[in-house]
C-alpha cells in the first residue's frame, strides 16, 4: 500500500519542517519522501490535503480504552495514532498476559497503536511489586498506578530502586491520599461556597517534593501525570533545573478550564487532580507553552447514569480522544501559540517522554500521521462522537479542527 | 450563566440556594411569610393556595424537625404531602436519584421538598426537570450537603427582621462548625444580600471554610472579640463525629472556646438576640443559661419557620 498526501501544509515540528503544499509519500509502512516523491512511486491511494494541515499523527499520553473498539475507532477518528493506556482498568494491569492481551487485541482492531502502562504495583494496591520485566516483554511501555496512591513511602522508594535498576520508567499521579481523599474539587472560594470538600494544593506539593527526593536517591526515570496547579509547576521546573530525570504531562481540560467552570455543579467539571484557579491555569498554560509539559486527552469515557449524579458522587474525567486536537487548536489560539508548537505538545513531545523514535515525519519513520482541517468547525454532541464516552464539559460546543485522514503504520485508518 | 431558580421574568420558579437572588425575592418572601403568620393564629388555620397540589418530601438524609415543618407548611396551604424517606438502601438498589425523580413525575407531584447529603442534588433535580420539560414541577432544597439550606436562613432572616427590623444597622455573628454548615452558607449570602453591613465567622481555623472573606465576611477566632457589639449570634451545631478527632480535641476543649455562656454574650449588645438551627447540643456550643435565657429566640425562629415555608412554597408554586 503506497499513499500519497499532497496539497497539504506539512507541519513536522520535530524537524521543524513548516511548509505549504507539500507532499508526503508513504510506502511499507514507512515514509518514503517529503516533497518529493522516491523513484518510482506510484500511489495505490491519492489523498487530496488541500487547505489541510498534515502532522504526526498524535500521540495520547493517558486514554481509558474501556470498550476497545470504540475507543480506538475515536482515536483515529481524533487523529490519534498512538495511545498509552494507563493501567487503572479492570482488572488493573498488573499481569503480563494482561497486558499481552491488550497489545494482541489491539493489533488486531488496527486502528490506533496501544501503548500498555504496566500495574507498578499486585493490584495498584501500592503494597507489593507487579512483575515489570515480564510486563515489559509483554508490551508495557512504563509502570504506572494510574491516580491510585502508594501510601507506604517504602514501598515506592523500593519500586523506584527496582525499575531504576532495569532502566524502567515510572510514572505517577501526584496526589497525596491524606489530603485528597476526601475532596472533591479544588480547595478555594468555589469550593467554599458551594460546599465542595477540597484537596488543596498542597496535596499535588507535598506528593511531588516526595517524588523529587526519591528520584535524587534512586536515579529512577520519572514522569508525572497531569499536574493541576501553579506551586506544582514551580516545584518540577527546579527539578528539572537540577537535571533529575523528570518530565511531566498535563491533560487539556486543565489548559482550558479552571474551577469557576463548576458553575452550579457540572459534574462534567470534575476531574482527577481537580480543577483549580485561573492562576493555576495560567502557570500549566506556560509550562505547556514553554515545552516543559506534554499535553494529553486524560480520555476517560464514563456512562451516563455515572455522570448524571450530584457533583460530588459523580465519575471524575471526560472523553478526551476525539476532542484532544480541537481543543489544543483552541488553547494555542487563545494562549498566542504558534500551531507548529502546539502540535510538539501532542506528537513529538509524547513520544520524547515515551523515549519512542515517532511523532515526527522524517523519510523512515513510521508512517503515522494525521491529516485536519483547521478551519471547519463541527458542533460537540454525542451523536458526532465516536466513542462510548459521551461525557464532556464542551457538549454543544462548536470546535475547529476536523480530522480528514488518519494513517498508521502505512495504512489509512479513517 | 443563567440561574436555574429564576425564570425568563427573573420569578422564583426553585428555591435551591439564596446566593444570586435578588434583595426583592427575599424580601417578597419575608413578606409574603408575614401574612401567612395570621393564619397560624386562626382557628382553622389554612389557607386554599396548594388546594389540589401534590408535595413530596424527599429526604434522602434523615430529618425530622425540617420535614415536620415542610409538611405542616404545605398542609396549611391545603396541598397534599406526601412523605418520603429513601434511605441509603433504596438508592443501594439500584435506582439512581433521577429514576426516583422521574417515578415521582409519573405520580404527577406538582412540588419536591429535597434534602440530600450532597451538595448540588437539588441544582441535578431541577436541571433534570428542565430537560424532561416538566417546568411545572418546582423543587425546594431543604438542604444539600454542606452547600445549603435556604429555607433556614430565610427563616433566620425572618427572625432577625421581627426583632431589629432594619438589616443595615446590624452586626451578625455566626459561630462554629461553618465548614460544614449549610445553614451558615445560606445566612451569610441572605445578610448580605439583605445589606447587613457586618457579617462576622467565628470558629476555629479547622471549622471556617477557606476564603471565607470572598463571601463578605470577617474572620474571628477569638469568639469574645468576634462577639463585641453585635446585634444577633447565630450558634451553630456541632455534630457529635466531628467533636473528637482532627478537627477538634473534644467536646470540652470546643466548649470553653466557642461555647456561648451568659459571659461570653455579655460581650455582645444587651438586646442581642440568639439563634441556633437546632437542634441544640446543650454544653457544646451553647449553655443552657443562653439556650433558655431572655435573649434566645430559637423557639419563635422554628413558628416563624413554617410561616417562611409557607411563603416559599405558595410563590414557587405560582411561578412557571
Amino acid at each position: 500500500m503506497q499513499i500519497e498526501i499532497k496539497n497539504g501544509r506539512l507541519i513536522d515540528p520535530k524537524n521543524t519542517v513548516d511548509r505549504e503544499n507539500t507532499s508526503l509519500f508513504i510506502a511499507h509502512g514507512k515514509i518514503a519522501g517529503v516533497g518529493s516523491a522516491p523513484a518510482g512511486f506510484v500511489a495505490d491511494e491519492v489523498i487530496d490535503a488541500s487547505g489541510c494541515i498534515v502532522c504526526p499523527g498524535l500521540i495520547d499520553l493517558a486514554a481509558r480504552l474501556n470498550s476497545i473498539e470504540a475507543e480506538l475507532a475515536a482515536a483515529v477518528a481524533g487523529g490519534v495514532t498512538s495511545v498509552v493506556v494507563p493501567p487503572d482498568a479492570d482488572p488493573p494491569l498488573d499481569e503480563p498476559e494482561l497486558a499481552d492481551r491488550l497489545v494482541h487485541r489491539g493489533e488486531e482492531i488496527g486502528k490506533a497503536r496501544v501503548l500498555p502502562l504496566g500495574a507498578l504495583t499486585l493490584g495498584l494496591k501500592g503494597e507489593r511489586l507487579a512483575e515489570l520485566a515480564g510486563l515489559k516483554k509483554a508490551g508495557c511501555v512504563a509502570f504506572s498506578q494510574a491516580s491510585k496512591p502508594v501510601i507506604d513511602t517504602e514501598a515506592l522508594l523500593r519500586a523506584m530502586e527496582y525499575a531504576a535498576t532495569f532502566g524502567y520508567a515510572v510514572w505517577l499521579q501526584p496526589q497525596d491520599h491524606w489530603l485528597a481523599k476526601n475532596g472533591i474539587a479544588h480547595e478555594g472560594e468555589v469550593a467554599s461556597r458551594l460546599g465542595l470538600a477540597g484537596i488543596p494544593v498542597a496535596a499535588e506539593t507535598i506528593a511531588i517534593a516526595t517524588f523529587v527526593q526519591l528520584v535524587r536517591d534512586t536515579g529512577c526515570r520519572l514522569h508525572l501525570t497531569r499536574l493541576s496547579s501553579a506551586a506544582g509547576v514551580a516545584l518540577l521546573k527546579q527539578a528539572q533545573g537540577e537535571g533529575l530525570p523528570i518530565s511531566f504531562d498535563v491533560g487539556i481540560h486543565h489548559l482550558l478550564l479552571t474551577d469557576n467552570d463548576i458553575g452550579y455543579f457540572n459534574p462534567h467539571a470534575r476531574f482527577t487532580p481537580p480543577l483549580r484557579t485561573q492562576g493555576d491555569r495560567t502557570a500549566l498554560s506556560q509550562a505547556a507553552a514553554a515545552g516543559l509539559a506534554a499535553i494529553c486527552s486524560d480520555h476517560t469515557p464514563v456512562g451516563a447514569d455515572d455522570k448524571l449524579l450530584p457533583f460530588g458522587e459523580a465519575k471524575p474525567g471526560a472523553t478526551g480522544l476525539e476532542l484532544l486536537l480541537p481543543l489544543t487548536l483552541k488553547w494555542a489560539e487563545a494562549a498566542g501559540i504558534p500551531l507548529s508548537t502546539a502540535l510538539a505538545r501532542i506528537t513529538c513531545d509524547p513520544a520524547a517522554v515515551l523515549g519512542l523514535d515517532a511523532g515526527h515525519l522524517a523519510p523512515g519513520a513510521a508512517a503515522d500521521v494525521c491529516v485536519f482541517d483547521p478551519e471547519t468547525t463541527w458542533i460537540v454532541t454525542s451523536e458526532a462522537l465516536k466513542s462510548r464516552g459521551k461525557n464532556t464539559p464542551w457538549q454543544g460546543y462548536p470546535l475547529a479542527g476536523k480530522v480528514l485522514a488518519t494513517v498508521v503504520g502505512g495504512k489509512r485508518v479513517y | 450563566m443563567h440561574n436555574p431558580q429564576l425564570n425568563r421574568d427573573g420569578e422564583l420558579i426553585h428555591l435551591l440556594s439564596i446566593e444570586g437572588l435578588p434583595k426583592a425575592i427575599l424580601t417578597q418572601i419575608l413578606d409574603t411569610a408575614a401574612s401567612f403568620m395570621e393564619v397560624s393564629s386562626r382557628e382553622v388555620k389554612k389557607v386554599p393556595l396548594l388546594r389540589g397540589k401534590s408535595v413530596f418530601n424527599l429526604f434522602f438524609e434523615n430529618s425530622t424537625r425540617t420535614r415536620t415543618t415542610f409538611e405542616i407548611a404545605a398542609k396549611r396551604l391545603s396541598a397534599d404531602v406526601i412523605n418520603l424517606d429513601i434511605n441509603k438502601s433504596s438508592t443501594a438498589k439500584g435506582e439512581t436519584l433521577l429514576d426516583t425523580i422521574d417515578n415521582l413525575c409519573a405520580m404527577d407531584a406538582n412540588l419536591f421538598v429535597v434534602r440530600h447529603a450532597s451538595s448540588g442534588a437539588p441544582y441535578l433535580i431541577a436541571d433534570h426537570l428542565r430537560r424532561i420539560g416538566r417546568n411545572d414541577i418546582h423543587v425546594v432544597n431543604a438542604g444539600d450537603g454542606r452547600h445549603a439550606h435556604p429555607t433556614q436562613g430565610l427563616l433566620d432572616m425572618y427572625t432577625i427582621r421581627h426583632y431589629k427590623q432594619d438589616f443595615t444597622q446590624l452586626r451578625v455573628a455566626i459561630v462554629g462548625d461553618i465548614l460544614h454548615s449549610r445553614v451558615a452558607r445560606s445566612d451569610i449570602h441572605a445578610l448580605t444580600t439583605l445589606g447587613v453591613p457586618e457579617v462576622r465567622a467565628i470558629g476555629p481555623e479547622t471549622l471556617l471554610p477557606k476564603h471565607l472573606d470572598k463571601l463578605g465576611v470577617q474572620v474571628f477566632h477569638d469568639m469574645e472579640e468576634g462577639l463585641k457589639d453585635c446585634d444577633v449570634v447565630i450558634m451553630l451545631r456541632l455534630q457529635n463525629e466531628r467533636m473528637n478527632g482532627a478537627l477538634l480535641p473534644s467536646a470540652g476543649e470546643y466548649f470553653r472556646h466557642y461555647g456561648l455562656t451568659p459571659q461570653k454574650l455579655a460581650l455582645a449588645k444587651p438586646d442581642a438576640v440568639v439563634m441556633h438551627p437546632g437542634p441544640m447540643n446543650r454544653g457544646v456550643e451553647i449553655h443552657s443559661a443562653v439556650a433558655d435565657g431572655p435573649q434566645a429566640v430559637i423557639l419563635p425562629q422554628v413558628t416563624f419557620g413554617i410561616a417562611v415555608r409557607m411563603a416559599v412554597m405558595s410563590i414557587v408554586a405560582g411561578n412557571s
